[in-house]
């Protein structure tokens, strides 16, 4: 085929898309990603209502939020990404010294400094920002690097992870830090990175863990992952939550105690019912199939976006949507892996249906980077036709 | 050239990053699969499992005890009830720092260190979640007023109510009541464990042992469910207790603390029945305990106390056997006329001293270590009032041990006759054939003797004298005793038919003639010293009494020669004589029928005798020192008379 030819047919087919051009597709908005965003929120909006018992304040609090994310996801989706690529190593910079900041000047709660509270802002933690930005820095690091990527740059890159997940450890938030480097590994995995390197790191990390036991990981940690080993240990004390929500799990059966009949939730036994452990109310009200068309819910939204990071046409965007996707699947997976008991318990709440509103404002304003990626990748190739 | 290397490297990285892209997928789709399953296995294959844990969780089926009977005197007078009593309880999942919690509270209440330890192994017992487990019982008020405005510094502790048992009239009736304790591991294995879910305490002795299934009642249920801080949050379903049955005694609290009052400084035993009905009218033992002691749980030093061996304050003298002495002698002295073996007239003449034929032993009187001369002449009604063991002895060579034996078995010595009295002690009523096969011996002549007078073998308790007094009063017809007169309040009192048979004497004026040489050891004043009732100096002399009462009194040794003393006021307290008397009255209309027993008390007629004329006044009397209307000798009315009285009743005009 020559090049011309080639063109032309691009062209064509893009001639016929701007007629059918929609009014999302105007507005960059990706309609299969936001459905299932819209119904997820929805149904978690559902779950956190008998979760709370029907508190209203909770209810107001995550509604404003949740509308709040969807008006951030729309901003961000307006802009295009690509114009963050030159931003990236500024941001990098802003976020690590705001994790600095955090270090000295944070808000401490239940001992741990996590918040920030800066005069004429909301309170906020500056890790979640880097949830976002350490990808787009390592994206935006590879994007102008060969691929798979060389051992300098690796090297490099591993600083750039290592620095603002030892700071995240120190506040402690040994949770989110694992999931920040998580986010980073994605982007060097993506961009190449040879197996053998993955397999020895895997090695490395594996042999380290006594090392890490003893001299690394806080007394509460350590009693986190025994608990997870053995919950019937002290059932009354540290097992009580894996052993209540899996009562309230496997109690759900199929159909379900039905919505607002939860007995677990609804006389106490589920201690942060309405946070990290909300799938397990889900599961006991609507049973399996409930948290089957969850699980649904969120393929869908990380099917579309591993479809987003495919047709992408450039590294930067590539992976930048491969990473934000593959880490939202890190988190349903760590979450419902928990929360079920197959996982040790780590606070990591269950994406869009937890209450809190920062983790769910940095969601969404992932999905608009995505809709961005994908909304002005397909303008700025025909741009460049 | 350079701008296709670059365009193939792109097309390579493309490569690179969708084969990554599509391995992130899958791996994605293998882990979201793994969740699927794990839910799967949580939600379909261990879904009963996890059912089940949930209801368990949620639903407790908890026993509600039922309430315990009361327990009544004959007037009505509460003996036994139910009081609430205030515990200070914790919640240890509630609790945030339960050392300095409880340092904090030993400065508001009275909480020893060995009480906490107690409760803290109380705690480390395995028990349901959230559930309260008590640290200090029976709070007062002010101790109840400090902890409550400390409260909000003791999160988790709680002062809660529960119902416990009283014994209002404590110590004095606590002998014939028994007490309440803690059921132990052994009653737990023996109890139905149904029944007893949600009661703690059990009855240990007395009527709150013997009724302890008629007081108890039926345990009620109740389903709830309950919040993860063991809140209730619904009653799901009840099953209401039914609470035990109310008891009325034949008890009189009235008498009961007169016969406490009675014996002084003594320690004793004293029975006294209704001769009517055979009903206990009061049953004392002396020293005695605090019954509400028990039930809250009992300190070390009180328990140190009531185990103390003289005083022994938890063994019941009332029902103890003991050697009755010569209150044995009315029996023997009507056996000896119903066998034909003495004449109501006969006499001997009485040296002091007895020799038994073919033995080398002098037996003496009780009376030789004060005289060194005997009785004189001597025929049975004096043999009694005056308590003259030669007439005895002599008789009792040609009636025999198993005659004696036969007869005395008829006014239930050696057994228990009481109905609802258990713990009684059954006596020891000897014979030839008690001895071989108790003892593995032959009976020899001069335990006839020893026997005769209550001495050698021959031991009877206060309740059992009481009863053969009862028995000879009411002349051979048997009650047996009996301590519940109804159940309920308002209910009619139970009937017994005595299973034991009545004595039926070949002659019955003999039954008079023993009654007037039992009324002579109280009343016979003709003659001076030795034609006087033993009794009577120290009874009818002192007073004009308004009734007449019979009696015999009873000087047990408690070693076996008590002759190496001249005196018995020289001798060790724990050798004295034990004195006993035995009772009834009105003679002309026998009423009650009293047993008193003095530990150590060295006189039967002198000191035992006074505490059961007290006891026989108290129930007798009235205020005014007058027999009450209903003890009065029922006059001769004619039957217009009968007629008149009755109509008059009926109209109250009387």
């Amino acid at each position: 085929m020559s090049s011309s030819a080639f063109i032309k047919q691009l062209s064509g087919d893009f001639n016929n898309l701007e007629k059918r051009q929609s009014i999302w597709e105007k507005l960059n908005l990706d309609l299969p990603l936001l459905f299932a965003v819209v119904v997820l929120t929805g149904f978690g909006l559902m779950v956190l209502y008998s979760a709370t018992d029907g508190n209203q304040a909770d209810m107001r609090r995550q509604g404003i939020f949740i509308a709040l994310a969807f008006i951030v996801m729309f901003l961000v989706a307006q802009v295009d990404v690509r114009v963050m690529r030159r931003w990236a190593p500024l941001m990098y910079l802003g976020s690590l010294s705001l994790l600095v900041a955090v270090l000295f000047f944070g808000t401490t709660a239940n001992g741990a400094q996590r918040w920030l509270d800066l005069p004429g802002l909301p309170r906020f933690q500056p890790s979640e920002i880097m949830k976002l930005v350490l990808p787009l820095t390592l994206a935006a690091y590879f994007s102008t690097r060969p691929i798979p990527p060389r051992f300098k740059h690796i090297f490099w890159s591993l600083v750039l992870m290592g620095l603002p997940a030892v700071l995240i450890s120190m506040q402690p938030d040994l949770g989110t830090a694992l999931l920040i480097a998580v986010s980073g590994v994605f982007v060097l995995l993506l961009a190449g990175i040879s197996w053998k390197l993955v397999g020895s790191a895997i090695g490395v990390g594996v042999l380290s863990i006594p090392a890490m036991w003893i001299f690394y990981l806080k007394e509460y940690q350590q009693q986190r992952i025994l608990t997870f080993l053995n919950p019937e240990k002290d059932p009354l004390g540290t097992g009580w939550n894996i052993i209540q929500s899996k009562t309230a799990i496997g109690s759900g059966g199929f159909y379900g105690k039905g919505w607002l009949n939860g007995v677990q939730s609804r006389l106490d036994f589920l201690p942060e019912g309405q946070t990290d452990f909300i799938v397990a109310i889900l599961a006991e009200e609507f049973g399996l199939a409930g948290v089957l068309l969850l699980l649904t819910l969120y393929l869908a939204i990380i099917g579309r976006g591993l479809y987003i990071a495919a047709v992408s046409n450039d590294m930067f965007t590539r992976l930048l949507a491969g990473s934000i996707t593959l880490t939202f699947f890190v988190y349903v997976f760590v979450n419902i892996g928990m929360v079920s008991g197959i996982l040790p318990v780590v606070g990591v709440p269950l994406p869009l249906v937890s209450l809190g509103g920062t983790s769910i404002v940095t969601l969404m304003l992932g999905f608009g980077i995505l809709m961005s990626i994908h909304s002005h990748g397909k303008t700025a190739f025909r741009y460049a036709n | 050239m350079i701008n296709d290397i670059t365009l193939k490297d792109h097309n390579q990285e493309r490569r690179i990053f969708l084969s990554r892209l599509l391995i992130g997928g899958i791996i994605a789709l293998i882990l979201i699969a793994l969740l699927i399953s794990r839910l799967i296995y949580l939600q379909i294959y261990q879904y009963e499992f996890y059912s089940t844990a949930s209801d368990k969780n949620r639903i407790y089926s908890q026993s509600i005890a039922p309430t315990r009977g009361l327990i009544y005197d004959r007037n009505g007078v509460l003996l036994a009830d139910n009081k609430p009593s205030f515990n200070l309880t914790v919640i240890r999942e509630n609790v945030r720092d339960m050392d300095a919690s409880i340092s904090l509270i030993q400065g508001l209440v009275e909480l020893s260190d060995a009480e906490v330890d107690d409760f803290k192994q109380r705690l480390r017992r395995r028990r349901v979640p959230f559930s309260s487990v008590p640290i200090s019982f029976a709070l007062d008020e002010e101790e109840i007023a400090r902890l409550a405005v400390n409260q909000y510094r003791l999160p988790g502790f709680q002062v809660e109510a529960q119902l416990v048992r009283n014994y209002p009239l404590g110590a004095p009736v606590a002998h014939a009541l028994g007490y309440l304790s803690s059921i132990t591991e052994e009653e737990l294995r023996t109890l139905n464990a149904e029944e007893y879910r949600g009661t703690h305490h059990i009855g240990k002795t007395g009527v709150e042992r013997f009724y302890e299934p008629v007081l108890h009642g039926q345990v009620g249920y109740e389903t709830v469910e309950k919040n993860a801080r063991g809140q209730i949050m619904n009653v799901l379903d009840r099953t209401d207790p039914i609470p035990g049955e109310d008891l009325v005694l034949h008890l009189d609290s009235h008498l009961q603390l007169a016969a406490w009052e009675a014996l002084g400084d003594y320690r004793g035993g004293v029975v006294a029945l209704d001769i009517e009905t055979g009903g206990v009218l009061a049953m004392v033992s002396k020293p005695s305990f605090d019954p509400n002691l028990f039930v809250g749980g009992i300190s070390q030093a009180a328990y140190t106390s009531l185990n103390d061996p003289i005083e022994t304050p938890l063994f019941n003298r009332a029902l103890a056997k003991y050697s009755p002495g010569s209150t044995m002698k009315p029996f023997i002295g009507l056996a000896g006329l119903e066998y034909g073996v003495r004449t109501k007239d006969y006499q001997i003449q009485d040296p002091g001293y007895f020799i038994l034929q073919g033995d080398s032993h002098i037996y003496h009187d009780w009376t030789w270590w004060l005289t060194e001369t005997g009785h004189d002449l001597v025929n049975l009604a004096k043999a009694i009032y005056q308590s003259c063991d030669i007439y005895f002895w002599d008789m009792a060579v040609d009636l025999g041990i198993d005659r004696m034996a036969e007869f005395l078995d008829q006014f239930g010595f050696g057994k228990n006759t009481s109905i609802d009295i258990s713990q009684a002690s059954q006596g020891t009523l000897p014979s030839r054939q008690w001895k071989m096969e108790t003892l593995g011996q032959p009976w020899y002549p001069g335990e006839t003797l020893n026997s005769a007078i209550g001495q050698g073998y021959t031991e009877a308790t206060p309740l059992q004298l009481a009863t053969a007094t009862m028995v000879l009063a009411n002349k051979g017809q048997w009650r047996q005793p009996i301590l519940l007169k109804k159940v309920g309040l308002f209910s009619e009192d139970l009937q017994h038919e005595s299973s034991i048979p009545d004595i039926k004497l070949q002659n019955p004026d003999d039954w008079d003639f023993i009654h007037q040489a039992m009324q002579d050891v109280v009343h016979k004043d003709n003659g001076g010293y030795r034609n006087n009732g033993t009794a009577y100096p120290y009874i009818a002399m002192l007073e004009k009494m308004p009734y007449h009462m019979a009696g015999k009194s009873g000087t047990a040794q408690v070693v076996g020669m008590a002759a190496d003393f001249d005196n018995n006021a020289e001798v060790p307290e724990q050798y004295r004589d034990h004195a006993l008397f035995i009772s009834f009255a009105p003679v002309e209309n026998p009423t009650i029928a009293v047993a008193v027993f003095v530990e150590h008390g060295v006189g039967g007629s002198g000191v035992a005798g006074p505490i059961a004329k007290k006891i026989i006044d108290a129930y007798l009397l009235d205020d005014q020192g007058q027999l009450k209307q209903k003890f009065l000798p029922e006059p001769e009315m004619s039957l217009q008379q009968q007629q008149f009285s009755s109509v008059a009743e009926s109209v109250g005009v009387l």
